[in-house]
């Protein structure tokens, strides 16, 4: 018990100080979290609208693989992401492993399942009949399709929300590919990982408070959006 | 209609791919070196207090990888890594020996403990080590093994063999597969005995509550060696960087720095310069 009230009191005081080094790490984690779940909204929801609305053989297995996407486990994303990235492996060129471009890239590679897959669900959510009517009211497929996007944009915060949620969580696949170097690539998971091991338990609990407050916020800013624009 | 569509949306995933590309340009490459080291020199807070110095001297930036020793020469095999900081003595001879690096070079040494806790139910305090590891099996108690192929889980494994013991698959015998601290949380969790190196146990020695139980022993010498890489096998090896590095780890100035290192601390050095000695002379 009285690990945890430390805890709590160095998280008060590494956040008061505006302790730099925890500054830096809390920044990076948003940073990259934010900009590999930006990606794969870029990639998920286009993805996720056309599975929903198109109609091809082999679309349920497509579906049913993004639904297992939607728990691919970190590490193995990681792996994978490492041995692609490694200078001597098929994507060295572009010589990123262990900066925050890699981690950026794995966590979309983990975070674009979910958004496509809540994608899917939102768009297929929608009423059948406001298809059709869109249709019928002589609007262009473009035009249909960015109708129903707006429809679906409340259970789409929702992605953004459970993909967001998702990277900034994940351990495994950020200490593989950005390899937790100071001043470089250490977020809010992988340096709590490494003061655990470093039996700093007081510090580790601190950046747990911090990364807890995080998602808090980013997911209360999102729902606060969400739930002002419920319909009706 | 729809083929133009997959293709709308095989380039899209294609330049969402490519963009991080453009994050570092080819000179900045020259200056980035990746060492591939031991989670003791890390968890000891050694390479917090020297990277940082070598990067303002050299304008080199280094990518420390704090992995097992065993782990950190598989990078430098692979040609993944610019300079190995490791040690694990009969695997680095034999790295050598294959032509993996081009210099090894003495560093350092501190020591390997058996710790364990005060009450010591295998009562090996004060005994050889060979002697504990004997009496740690006919006893069964909890020993934790880092079990993860480095420079620490080698010396563990010689000091069983040394001992004419197996202790693979006995109940007792708990393999971690976790770095030196967390094997060092585990075996205090389970009042058991593990074998660590010093420099790692009394940088978290005031939460552990387990204690030095053997130690002197010539057979625990713990020796880190810098290891620059062969470029002539991995051409995208930073080997002007890797020596650099190796150089300034051998310089006069860092030595001392690593020979002072903890005194403030802990009262007393975590590890002691071994600058241009050969290892004969540490009673190897």
């Amino acid at each position: 018990m009285d690990l945890i009230l430390d805890g709590i009191r160095t998280a008060l005081s590494l956040i008061f100080s505006l302790d730099r080094e925890v500054l830096a790490v809390t920044l990076l984690s948003l940073k990259v979290s934010c900009s590999a779940t930006l990606a794969s909204l870029f990639i998920g929801i286009p993805a996720g609208v056309l599975l929903a609305l198109s109609d091809f053989p082999g679309r349920r297995f497509v579906i049913s693989l993004v639904n297992t996407g939607m728990g691919l486990p970190p590490v193995v994303v990681g792996l994978f992401v490492t041995i692609f990235l490694w200078r001597n492996g098929p994507l060295g060129f572009l010589e990123i492993l262990y900066t925050p471009a890699a981690m950026i890239l794995a966590q979309a590679v983990i975070a674009t399942p979910i958004v496509t897959g809540i994608t899917i669900a939102s768009i297929q959510n929608l009423p059948a009949n406001l298809k059709l009517q869109v249709r019928a009211l002589g609007a262009t497929r473009l035009q249909t399709v960015w109708i129903l996007v707006r429809e679906a944009r409340l259970p789409l915060l929702a992605a953004v929300m459970a993909g967001f949620g998702g990277v900034i969580s994940e351990v495994g696949a950020s200490i593989m590919v950005g390899g937790n170097i100071k001043g470089q690539t250490r977020v809010l998971t992988t340096a709590t990982v490494m003061e655990t091991g470093k039996g700093d338990f007081d510090v580790a609990i601190a950046l747990s408070l911090i990364l807890l407050a995080l998602t808090f916020g980013v997911n209360y800013l999102l729902t606060v959006i969400q739930q002002r624009e419920r319909p009706r | 209609m729809k083929k133009t569509r997959y293709l709308i949306a095989a380039a899209a995933l294609l330049c969402a791919l490519a963009i991080p590309a453009t994050a570092a340009g080819p000179d900045a490459l020259q200056k980035i070196i990746i060492l591939a080291t031991t989670t003791s020199t890390q968890d000891s807070g050694l390479l917090d207090v020297l990277v940082p110095l070598f990067e303002r001297e050299s304008g080199f930036q280094v990518k420390t990888i704090s992995v097992g020793s065993g782990q950190a020469m598989k990078m430098g095999e692979k040609g993944e890594a610019d300079v190995l900081l490791v040690h694990s003595p009969e695997a680095e001879k034999k790295f050598m020996a294959d032509g993996f690096g081009v210099t090894r070079r003495l560093v350092m040494h501190n020591d390997f403990i058996v710790v364990g806790p005060a009450t010591d139910p295998a009562k090996i305090k004060g005994v050889s080590a060979a002697d504990a590891m004997k009496r740690i099996a006919q006893s069964g108690s909890v020993f934790a093994s880092r079990g993860d192929n480095s420079g620490t889980h080698a010396k563990e494994k010689g000091l069983w063999k040394g001992a004419a013991i197996n202790p693979e698959g006995q109940i007792w015998y708990q393999q971690t597969g976790l770095g030196m601290g967390q094997t060092l949380n585990v075996a205090a969790e389970k009042r058991g005995y593990t074998l660590t190196d010093r420099a790692t146990y009394l940088s978290l020695k005031k939460r552990l509550g387990l204690e030095i139980l053997v130690e002197g022993d010539s057979k625990l010498l713990n020796i880190y060696h810098v290891i620059e890489l062969n470029q002539v096998s991995w051409p995208k090896v930073n080997s002007q960087g890797g020596k650099a590095f190796a150089d300034f780890m051998l310089a006069k100035k860092t030595q001392e720095i690593i020979g002072s290192f903890g005194v403030d601390k802990f009262g007393a050095p975590l590890f002691f310069p071994d600058a241009g000695k050969k290892p004969e002379t540490l009673g190897l």
